[in-house]
């Protein structure tokens, strides 16, 4: 049984208890256990169920790596699926639960398909469930579904109550890892005075070392450790983090790390995840190896786990997977098991190896223990079920017929080290197999580049591929002086290794049956038999064979499965392992939470909400809001209990009968200013603006290259080389991007300037028959018909505010725009209201706004312009000057579909029964075309209830409507009805304009 | 070639599977073609299976640099819909997803189509009549989508929050028939199909070269040399603009990479797919659990594969607003693909100045779902010289302005 020693654990402290829960029970363990180290220490080695064959999981691993020991953790809005044991701090009142199985983890009916795993090889599923064809939809793929995935979904409703945040770092250095080799890393560059982060993943310092009995600089390893970070603490240009993960590296030297701050306190406050985005100059992976298992039949089994795992539980947590061990090992690093294990009073049955000759010190040290080694030997058969309970060892190379009957309750497997190259190859750091030891190293010769070409990763250590400490402490000097940096020679005493044997598959003359017991994903259960089935099948590029077999995309994307698989690949089709190559390798290292990602922006702070000096106004009158770009903008003001549509009519016919109020601040207000304005104005408006003269209003289109009206709104001059550009309230900014566009990319020798206004000012419209009036009772500035005549600007005092008075009106009403300073919009909407009063002024909304202008045939951006109408179809040829020689948009409008005659134009509609046309609807032509579509000749653009006129008025482009005035047409509704409509002008209203040029 | 069924499957079983044949098989190439495809991926692969299904033009080969459905057929969000605005893209759309309904029984391979439903999310009142005006063009097109409101989509998603603060759920236009596939297994299928109609499929061979005689193509250099054809077909995505100009002409393109990502898997809690245009995020469940989620395409031209951070975290942030419950899961990984892009964001399907050469590109952010329809119209184009279906996919369109453009109604991505 795996149970507590009562020696070793020096990352534990015995002396506490931490009370926490696995499927409900309460357990025990300390504080610095991880919760794979508690529940091995309470016998738990069955912690959870393989994906496919739902077949029993222990704990393989020490660290992220780990493919098997998955849970929920949490419990409401904080349950989250997927947490690693391994990587997961012990905290009082973990809630811990086991995933992917029915009912239980003992009992476990999905398991069935274990059994049935003979008929479920890799990629039956693109073979079977065809038929019957409904079949797919209604019965296997929810069965599947159901079947596969892992941990439980999150409440559909769950408010995820942590927070999440984002930080910044500029810095010369990043080092990924705190073990040794990142350790001299930071030392080095923080003494030559460079300014280094340096974060290390799991919640001490030091990496493997410590644990392998490392002697560095003449000190026992965890002395050194200490010492280096002691040191490092006193740097001031020099910080230092825990629990930081550098997750991803990416173009130009950007780099992620994910900090998990508060996951391992159990507690709230803090935030939980802090997502660092780095700028360096330099990235040093010094990431270290990962060890890899062996495949030999029944390599999946709970209590089967990697070499360097179990000596990790024995010294750091004072844990043993077993009390009688097997190793089994390619190489002389995996006696390291056997000697902690023996140090620790634990049992060594023996170790297997498939070697013919032993000699390595390593070796030498547990046979003088003695403990039996056998040589050339294999595991060939592993007994139990939920649990190891023997092993069978064979001759590795020749069945002779002899086998030995070896019991135990755990195996501890090495099939060798694979450096971490995920940080140097996520930018396209290239990689060389190095066959000694049997592993895909770092080409220093070939890094990912920066923008002027040069490297911008470096591995040092093991990650560089130096597997021996004394090796990967060398490499570190070596590297960093490449980079300028002096760092020191640091002495480190490894015991000499004798070469490992790349031995994948074990043993070599297992059959077919017994190739389909080695397991080479333990997450997505992929054997070794399913890697020669996808290479028999033609599926031989690597990409083909992970995904046809789904080697190496479980959640630990492989670091356990992918050199084994590919080294099987290699055999199967008698390649060389570089020649088959690796998938690609893609952030993030390790999973990241979703929350981390998104930082803070959420709820209320998702994105900004923009309001207008006047938006509380609406608010408290309890206005309809509906959300225009990022602002909100009152719909209508309804009173009482009023309906949307009753309140859109009184406040049209209040306008049109006496006074109106528009909060028109949202408006977009564009300054363009400097001695070339005029001649951009001209490029940028299809109209001659240079001729407008200061004081003046023009009407303005613009279009964007291809031609087609981007947005349209009155150009004011303010004075020789200023103008004032109003845009749409949703294209402010865009229109403002797209001249900056051109003054940036293509007239940058242009004497222009341009900034955007738009929330500088307050902007009012005052509306209606009655709107001089109210201006004149305010009082302070001639607002009469000569002195301010339609299209006309003037500035000045109005009622004691300053204001810009524009003459200008979208409602073919009498009617102005006044511009206040933001700070004075509120006092100023005020006082008009209070002024008002005797004209009963009315606050109208963005539908009676709508209304209106449709009533008096004024076209709407995104209601008769989709990009993909121009100027023409919608009769405004007049405000597209034809004397410039050019402006944005006017070649894409020569072009021969453009230029044609042959267009959908903009007319009125009116249906014959008075009815309102269904918005969206389009104009139905007889026939079909050659894909058997019904032909269309039009579309409506803009339908309404027009109180003025009291009944349904739209507007719609039709294929020559302007010819076709007093024709009916027919439009479609979705449920395949027609409506019919006559062919009108789109002026509804006061065609003359007598009301607004009064 | 053997049929794959349960009984095969069963059968094979019981002699550990030693009896299953090559999916295809990877043929030494001959001298020349009839017709060389360039470009084995999905619209590729899907091209040379309807020359030799619907026009009995089996002397084919199809040629890959790298391995067959590497490049965005492996690597796209797999969402099929044909719910688009205007004719032309809508007919070939439709044509598609009509065809992924039997593409399984029609290969004999499992491409698990799963028409488990698509919505686009309405979050503004822009986009509720963007929408309903698309299910007006819908009706006339024949293509089945109805706008719902809010309440029949949360009842559709349950974890969807339709009452977020900045951009509440207005509602969402519904093509109940779209769905998911399974994205290698449709390039897997296509290409066994095709060398069961003894075509070549040739992968790790590079095109270096188109070779003309008096305007015309007569074969094309690749890394395993020369290659004589009859008639070319360019389908290569992300690297239109490099193969077209080994034939001589230039593209109007430009090539971006476009990102994506999945969760963790999880035990299933979403049954649709949904698309939010205003938030700009894609998110469906896959088959094996993970969240699958589509972004944005990087602003900046290249090649990469690969794509910026900050483009997936507006993604995730954007999910998050909508699906609250994203926030406790992890993102497992994130991936590029390079995506060519049109000016009108619509494709070419079209002949070229060089006679014999025909171009299939600019599917941009959509290609996926237009697979069997591409390669439907396609074929019949390079076969007849002319298909209804691609008939206004020509390249012309841009000299004459005669755009076809999706982003009216759709917001900017399809």
């Amino acid at each position: 049984m795996s149970h507590r020693l009562e020696t070793h654990g020096r990352l534990i402290d015995r002396a506490s208890t931490v009370k926490f829960t696995f499927n409900g029970k309460w357990l025990r363990g300390h504080l610095g256990d991880t919760l794979a180290s508690a529940l091995l220490a309470n016998d738990r080695m069955l912690v959870g169920r393989s994906f496919k064959y739902h077949r029993p999981r222990g704990i393989v691993a020490s660290g992220g790596e780990e493919p098997n020991a998955l849970v929920n953790l949490g419990k409401g809005d904080r349950h989250e699926p997927n947490q690693r044991v391994t990587t997961t701090e012990l905290f009082h009142d973990l809630r811990a639960t086991s995933q992917n199985h029915w009912p239980s983890l003992e009992f476990d009916v999905g398991a069935i398909n274990a059994s049935l795993s003979r008929f479920l090889p890799a990629g039956f599923y693109y073979k079977t469930f065809m038929f019957p064809r409904a079949f797919w939809k209604h019965v296997f793929e929810p069965v599947i579904r159901q079947s596969a995935g892992l941990g439980s979904a999150p409440h559909p409703e769950t408010r995820d109550p942590d927070r999440y945040e984002h930080f910044y770092a500029h810095v010369d250095m990043v080092v990924a890892g705190g073990g040794i080799a990142g350790l001299i890393s930071a030392l080095a560059a923080g003494r030559a005075g460079k300014r280094v982060l340096l974060v290390e993943q799991n919640a001490h310092w030091g990496g493997r070392a410590p644990v392998d009995g490392d002697v560095i600089d003449g000190k026992p390893a965890g002395e050194w450790v200490k010492d280096a970070v002691e040191q490092l603490e006193k740097m001031e240009n020099v910080t230092l983090r825990l629990r930081t993960q550098l997750s991803g590296v990416y173009d130009h030297g950007y780099a992620l790390a994910y900090e998990r701050i508060s996951d391992h306190l159990g507690e709230e406050g803090a935030p939980r995840h802090r997502l660092w985005r780095i700028r360096a100059g330099q990235i040093i992976s010094a990431t270290g190896a990962i060890e890899r298992p062996l495949s030999f039949p029944g390599n999946d089994k709970p209590g089967v786990m990697l070499a360097s795992a179990v000596r990790d539980y024995i010294v750091n947590y004072g844990v043993t997977p077993g009390d009688r061990i097997v190793v089994v090992t390619n190489n002389d690093d995996g006696y390291r098991t056997a000697l902690a294990a023996h140090e620790a009073g634990v049992g060594v049955a023996c170790v297997v190896d498939p070697r013919p000759e032993v000699t390595g010190a390593l070796p030498e040290q547990v046979r003088a223990l003695g403990v039996p080694i056998h040589a050339g030997s294999a595991i060939s058969k592993v007994k139990g079920l939920k649990r190891v309970v023997s092993v069978r060892v064979q001759p590795y190379a020749e069945d002779d017929g002899s086998y030995e009957e070896i019991s135990c309750d755990a195996v501890a497997m090495s099939g060798g080290w694979s450096p971490v190259v995920h940080l140097w190859s996520h930018c396209g750091g290239k990689l060389n197999w190095d066959e000694a030891q049997a592993c895909f190293s770092p080409d220093p010769d070939r890094p990912p580049t920066n923008q002027n070409g040069e490297g911008f990763v470096t591995c040092v250590g093991a990650a560089a591929g130096g597997l021996r400490g004394d090796v990967a402490a060398a490499s570190v000097a070596a590297r960093l002086s490449a980079l300028g940096i002096d760092a020191p020679a640091i002495p480190v005493d490894t015991p000499d290794e004798a070469p490992l044997a790349p031995v994948w598959v074990m043993p070599v003359y297992a059959g077919a049956k017994k190739r389909s017991k080695m397991w080479l994903d333990f997450q997505n259960d992929v054997k070794v038999s399913d890697v020669m089935l996808a290479a028999q099948e033609g599926y031989e590029s690597v990409e083909h064979t992970k995904r046809y077999t789904t080697l190496g995309m479980a959640t630990d994307q492989g670091k356990l499965s992918n050199i084994n698989g590919l080294a099987v690949l290699a055999e199967a089709l008698d390649k060389g392992i570089p020649q088959v190559g690796t998938t690609t390798f893609r952030p993030p290292y390790t999973p990241i939470s979703m929350g981390a990602i998104a930082g803070e922006a959420r709820g209320e702070i998702f994105q900004p909400l923009r309001r207008t000096p006047i938006h509380a106004w609406h608010e408290e009158q309890g206005a309809y809001m509906e959300p225009v770009g990022h602002w909100r903008r009152p719909y209508c003001f309804p009173q009482g209990s009023e309906s949307h549509e009753d309140a859109v009519k009184r406040e049209i016919n209040a306008t049109r009968n006496s006074l109106g109020l528009l909060d028109a601040s949202t408006l977009g207000k564009i300054i363009v200013k400097g001695p070339d304005a005029p001649k951009f104005m001209d490029m940028l408006y299809t109209n001659m603006m240079s001729s407008l003269k200061p004081g003046k209003c023009r009407y303005g289109l613009m279009c964007n290259e291809n031609g087609f009206l981007m947005d349209d709104g009155v150009v004011v001059r303010l004075d020789e080389d200023t103008f004032l550009c109003h845009t749409t309230s949703g294209g402010a900014d865009h229109v403002h991007a797209h001249m900056e566009d051109w003054l940036q990319c293509e007239w940058w020798d242009w004497q222009v300037y341009t900034a955007n206004v738009t929330e500088q000012w307050a902007q009012i419209a005052v509306v209606g028959p009655n709107a001089r009036k109210l201006l004149e009772k305010l009082g302070g500035m001639d607002v009469s018909k000569d002195a301010l005549a339609f299209m006309e600007m003037a500035e000045g005092k109005l009622g004691g505010f300053d204001a810009r008075v524009f003459r200008i009106s979208f409602s073919g009403e009498l009617s102005y725009e006044i511009a206040v300073p933001a700070s004075q919009g509120r006092a100023f909407w005020d006082a008009l209201h209070e002024a008002g009063a005797e004209w009963n002024a009315t606050p109208y909304g963005t539908e009676a706004l709508h209304v209106m202008r449709a009533e008096k045939g004024f076209i709407m951006i995104g209601d008769e312009t989709d990009g993909t109408v121009i100027p023409q179809d919608l009769g405004l040829n007049w405000a597209i000057s034809k004397k410039k020689e050019d402006f944005l948009g006017k070649r894409g409008q020569e072009r021969t579909y453009l230029a044609s005659e042959d267009r959908w134009q903009l007319v009125g509609l009116e249906s014959l029964d008075g009815s309102v046309l269904p918005d969206g609807s389009y104009c139905v032509a007889r026939g079909f075309n050659a894909n058997g579509q019904t032909n269309v000749q039009g579309r409506v653009t803009s339908t309404y209830y027009s109180p003025t006129l009291e009944r349904g008025i739209a507007m719609g482009l039709v294929h020559k409507g302007p010819e076709r005035m007093g024709e009916t047409v027919e439009f479609n509704t979705v449920d395949g009805g027609r409506v019919q409509a006559k062919i009108v002008s789109p002026v509804f209203f006061d065609p003359e304009g007598e009301k607004q040029n009064v | 070639m053997r049929k794959y069924s349960a009984f095969a499957v069963a059968r094979e079983a019981l002699r550990h599977h030693k009896g299953w044949e090559r999916a295809w098989t990877s043929p030494e190439p001959k001298a020349s073609y009839d017709v060389v495809i360039v470009g084995a991926g999905g619209h590729g692969l899907a091209t040379a299976y309807y020359l030799g299904k619907n026009f009995g033009i089996t002397n084919v080969a199809v040629i890959e640099k790298g391995w067959l459905g590497g490049g965005n057929t492996g690597r796209n969000t797999t969402i099929i819909r044909s719910n688009y605005l205007q004719d032309p893209s809508a007919a070939i759309y439709e044509k598609s997803r009509s065809l992924y309904e039997t593409l399984s029984q029609d290969l004999n391979y499992n491409i698990m189509f799963s028409p488990r439903g698509v919505i686009m999310l309405a979050q503004t009142h822009h986009e509720v009549r963007g929408y309903i005006r698309t299910a007006h063009a819908n009706a006339l097109q024949g293509v089945d989508t109805r706008f719902i409101d809010k309440h029949e989509v949360k009842k559709l998603v349950p974890i969807m929050n339709i009452e977020g603060p900045r951009y509440p759920v207005l509602g969402g236009l519904w093509q109940p028939r779209g769905g998911t596939a399974r994205h290698d297994a449709v390039a897997w299928g296509y290409a066994r199909a095709c060398s069961d109609m003894g075509m070549h499929i040739i992968q790790q061979t590079e095109v270096t070269g188109v070779r003309r005689e008096g305007g015309a193509v007569s074969g094309v250099e690749t890394t395993r040399g020369f290659i004589g054809c009859k008639k070319l077909g360019i389908v290569v995505a992300g690297h239109s603009g490099v193969v077209a100009e080994m034939a001589g002409f230039r593209l109007p393109l430009e090539s971006v990479p476009l990102q994506a990502l999945v969760s963790e898997p999880i035990k299933p809690c979403m049954d649709v797919v949904v698309m939010a245009n205003t938030v700009h995020g894609y998110l469906s469940q896959s088959d094996k659990g993970e969240m699958v989620i589509g972004g944005g395409t990087d602003s900046h031209n290249n090649y990469t594969q690969r794509g910026s951070f900050h483009h997936i975290e507006e993604t995730v942030r954007a999910l998050i607003e909508t699906f609250p419950m994203l926030s406790r899961l992890k993102m497992l990984r994130q991936w590029g693909g390079i995506v060519d892009v049109t000016g009108d964001r619509s494709p070419i399907l079209s002949k070229t100045p060089v006679d014999g050469v025909f171009i299939n590109c600019g599917w941009g952010t959509g290609g996926f779902k237009a697979i069997p329809g591409s390669g439907w119209g396609f074929a019949e184009l390079m076969a007849k010289g002319h298909s209804p279906l691609t008939a206004e996919f020509g390249m012309d369109r841009f000299k004459e302005g005669r755009f076809i453009d999706e982003s009216v109604a759709a917001g900017v991505a399809h």
